[in-house]
């Protein structure tokens, strides 16, 4: 039933593919940019969480615009939603440890190496 | 038969080798033995006579190498010339082993003496033994070498050593000049053994000057060896040594074998009447200038050195007149008055323990045997009539004024006189008159010593009356034969002989009034006495003239040569070491700096790459996020590029 009204909302509005690349690759692009500039270590891994969803939307465009019939795209997005959780757990778990062992979360903080 | 000559110069040397290894340990009878060794000589060499006169001469041989035309052989040839020699040798040897006995017996080195002694008799019954001139050279040169040995033997006395050293130079400087007289020979005639020689230079197309040369330059190894004028000053020096070997090598053998040399080559000389000339000239004026010194001389040794040189002249000139019978006859008998004269005065040094004549006086008494005997050899040497002397130098002066040669006769006869004179004046001054010492106990000397000396003084009277029954019977130089018969004694020129025994007599009277009469003290002495006198002593100062002229710019030659080898050569000597030095340290500093460094950079550069790559390990989070974000972003580049391209 989605697919339907997806096909009606891309037939009427006009929507090409490269919008929905273009979305991708910006959310992509400010994932990233959280992983490498936020502090916080759960920002960290809410950024990542951002870098996998635009992978997610990329393989549901490709999928419906080049191949609607076979729900491809749409599968693999529900993987990767599960891949997601998956690491987001355990993510969460090592954030946790580390605040234990070093009260703080702050991702500069937690150098242990001598030099 | 004939193989039995070669056993006489063997067995010196086998005394010579056994006295060698044991003489250290047996001193006493090392020198009973080899006194016994030289006895047997002696009957073998007596025994030799037997046999030359019934067989002729004896010889063996041995071709050791022939090259194309050249060969050489080794042999020993018995000659009558050489039993002559061979007998003169051994007795002499002989009472002079006896006599060392005594005299050398408070010697450190005993042993050694006789060992040498040994050794010189092997090589001279060598050299006369031998047939050829490369083998007489041989003996020629052994001979110098115990000679050099012995007039050495107390080396520890300077003046000893330098004795030695000078005697040796000298003969040697005549040496050359007869080698080279005898290659002339051989490279000439293609052999060098005599008989071969002598054929070859009475042949024909033998040139004059050929025979000249090569006889005056075996002569230069007489001058040098029989101690002739310019070479004679090693003689005198040569009394360093003990007394025995005066007496054996400087009186009667060694200093012979060079008139025996002559004597040899006499067919070569012969046949050059320059040679002959030369032979002449320089053994006449040898005997008159040695005879001078003599008179002055205040050492008995000294004295007595100066007449043999004095009486080898008279042999020297004998010979170069062509009296080789008359040479050859002084030789023998001048062998056994001198040797005899000078173990007597050695018995008198070993009383005295002095040599100079002006400590000792009034030894008559003391030392009659000695005196005695002494007296009789000087007679001898005087040529007092019925004394072997007189028989063999009435030939000698009988023959220059037969011969109406008569500057010779007249220089012989001044010899004569002179030589009466000095002999005489030692007589009185020594064994007469009153001592001039006090302190000196003289005694007579023990038997071993005083027994060669009276064997000696009946061998200085006896050989006059047979002993021209040696001299060779077959000689090819036939009117010196017709001139002397041999089985009886030719009547003597009646007015020769009666010159020279005038002349003796007023030597001794002379002598007589002059020392023991001393009608001279008190009186003002002419006043040119003097420095003549002192001329004369000092012999002509021939030695530092020659000193002057070839030993000092030679030693300073030496010095020269040896700063260039002390500066030059041992200076790059140095260098090349301070170089090696050098360059070693070089290579140290290239091995500590470049290989080492080497080895120190590549450790320190994994060391520096280390801690550079370390800091890629920040630690930081998000460090490591750009870099896994950037490499992933250049992979994705790449393989855009890649698909791009590819495309």
């Amino acid at each position: 039933m989605s697919l339907g009204l997806f096909k009606i909302f891309i037939s009427n509005f006009d929507i090409k593919l490269w919008y929905f690349i273009l979305v991708s690759a910006i959310l992509f692009c400010i994932g990233i940019f959280g992983v490498l500039t936020r502090r916080n270590l759960v920002q960290i891994l809410m950024s990542v969480e951002l870098i996998l969803n635009a992978a997610m939307i990329n393989f549901v465009a490709f999928s419906a615009y080049q191949k609607p019939e076979s729900q491809l795209g749409t599968v693999f997005a529900i993987f990767i939603i599960i891949v997601a959780a998956c690491e987001v757990g355990i993510g969460l778990a090592v954030i946790l440890s580390v605040y234990r062992s070093k009260s703080t979360t702050d991702v500069s903080k937690i150098n242990i190496l001598k030099w | 038969m004939d193989k039995i000559i070669w056993i006489i110069p063997v067995i010196p040397v086998f005394g010579f080798v056994l006295t060698l290894f044991f003489g250290k340990r047996f001193p006493k009878a090392a020198s009973v033995f080899t006194t016994i060794i030289l006895g047997s000589c002696v009957l073998l060499s007596l025994a030799s006579i037997f046999i030359f006169n019934s067989r002729g001469p004896l010889e063996i041989t041995n071709i050791l190498y022939v090259t194309g035309k050249y060969s050489i052989t080794m042999g020993f040839a018995a000659d009558g010339l050489t039993v002559m020699m061979l007998n003169i040798v051994s007795i002499v040897s002989f009472l002079v082993h006896l006599y060392s006995i005594g005299y050398m017996q408070s010697d450190s080195r005993f042993w050694m003496f006789f060992m040498y002694l040994q050794l010189f008799s092997a090589s001279m019954f060598g050299l006369v033994l031998s047939n050829n001139y490369i083998q007489l050279y041989i003996f020629w040169e052994l001979v110098g070498l115990c000679s050099y040995l012995l007039i050495g033997f107390w080396y520890e006395k300077r003046s000893a050593a330098n004795a030695a050293k000078k005697a040796f130079l000298t003969t040697k400087i005549g040496d050359v000049g007869m080698l080279v007289g005898i290659f002339l020979l051989f490279f000439n005639s293609g052999s060098t053994v005599f008989k071969d020689v002598f054929k070859f230079a009475a042949g024909s197309g033998v040139s004059q000057g050929l025979l000249t040369a090569s006889a005056i330059l075996l002569f230069c190894g007489a001058i040098g060896k029989s101690a002739q004028f310019p070479l004679h000053i090693w003689l005198p020096d040569a009394m360093e040594g003990p007394t025995p070997v005066s007496a054996l090598i400087h009186a009667a053998t060694m200093v012979a074998a060079g008139v025996y040399l002559v004597g040899r080559s006499f067919p070569i000389f012969s046949l050059s009447a320059v040679a002959m000339q030369v032979v002449a000239f320089v053994g006449a004026f040898t005997a008159i200038f040695a005879a001078t010194i003599a008179i002055t001389q205040n050492d008995i040794k000294k004295v007595l050195a100066y007449s043999t040189i004095s009486q080898l002249g008279y042999m020297m000139f004998a010979l170069g007149m062509g009296a080789y019978v008359a040479g050859m006859f002084h030789l023998m008998t001048h062998a056994f008055f001198k040797a005899l004269l000078f173990l007597g005065s050695g018995s008198v040094i070993h009383a005295t323990g002095t040599q100079d004549i002006r400590e000792m006086g009034g030894l008559f008494k003391k030392m009659k045997v000695t005196a005695i005997t002494f007296i009789i050899g000087t007679l001898a040497l005087s040529g007092f009539p019925l004394t072997a002397g007189f028989f063999s130098k009435d030939y000698i002066l009988g023959f220059a004024y037969s011969q109406n040669k008569y500057v010779f006769f007249i220089i012989g006869i001044i010899t004569a006189f002179f030589t009466a004179f000095y002999m005489f004046r030692v007589i009185f001054v020594v064994f007469f008159g009153k001592p001039r010492k006090e302190g000196i106990q003289a005694h007579e000397s023990p038997k071993v010593m005083t027994i060669p000396l009276i064997v000696l003084a009946a061998l200085s009277v006896i050989t006059g009356y047979f002993g021209a029954w040696f001299i060779p019977e077959r000689f090819s130089i036939d009117k010196f034969i017709s001139f002397f018969g041999f089985e009886g004694m030719e009547p003597l020129h009646v007015i020769p002989m009666l010159i020279a025994v005038a002349v003796g007599l007023l030597g001794i009277f002379a002598a007589f009034i002059l020392y023991l009469k001393k009608p001279m003290t008190g009186r003002n002495i002419n006043r040119w006495i003097i420095p003549l006198h002192r001329l004369v002593n000092n012999k002509y100062y021939i030695d530092e003239i020659y000193s002057f002229i070839f030993i000092r710019p030679l030693l300073r030659l030496a010095g020269f040569v040896n700063i260039v080898d002390k500066v030059v050569i041992d200076g790059f000597v140095n260098l090349t070491g301070k170089f090696t030095i050098v360059f070693s340290k070089l290579v140290n500093v290239f091995d500590t700096r470049a290989v080492d460094g080497a080895v120190n950079r590549v450790a320190d550069s994994v060391y520096l790459g280390g801690s550079k790559l370390r800091k890629l390990q920040t630690g930081d989070t998000s460090t490591y996020l750009s870099i896994m974000f950037g490499a992933v972003a250049v992979f994705v580049v790449s393989l855009l590029i890649s698909i791009i391209f590819i495309k």
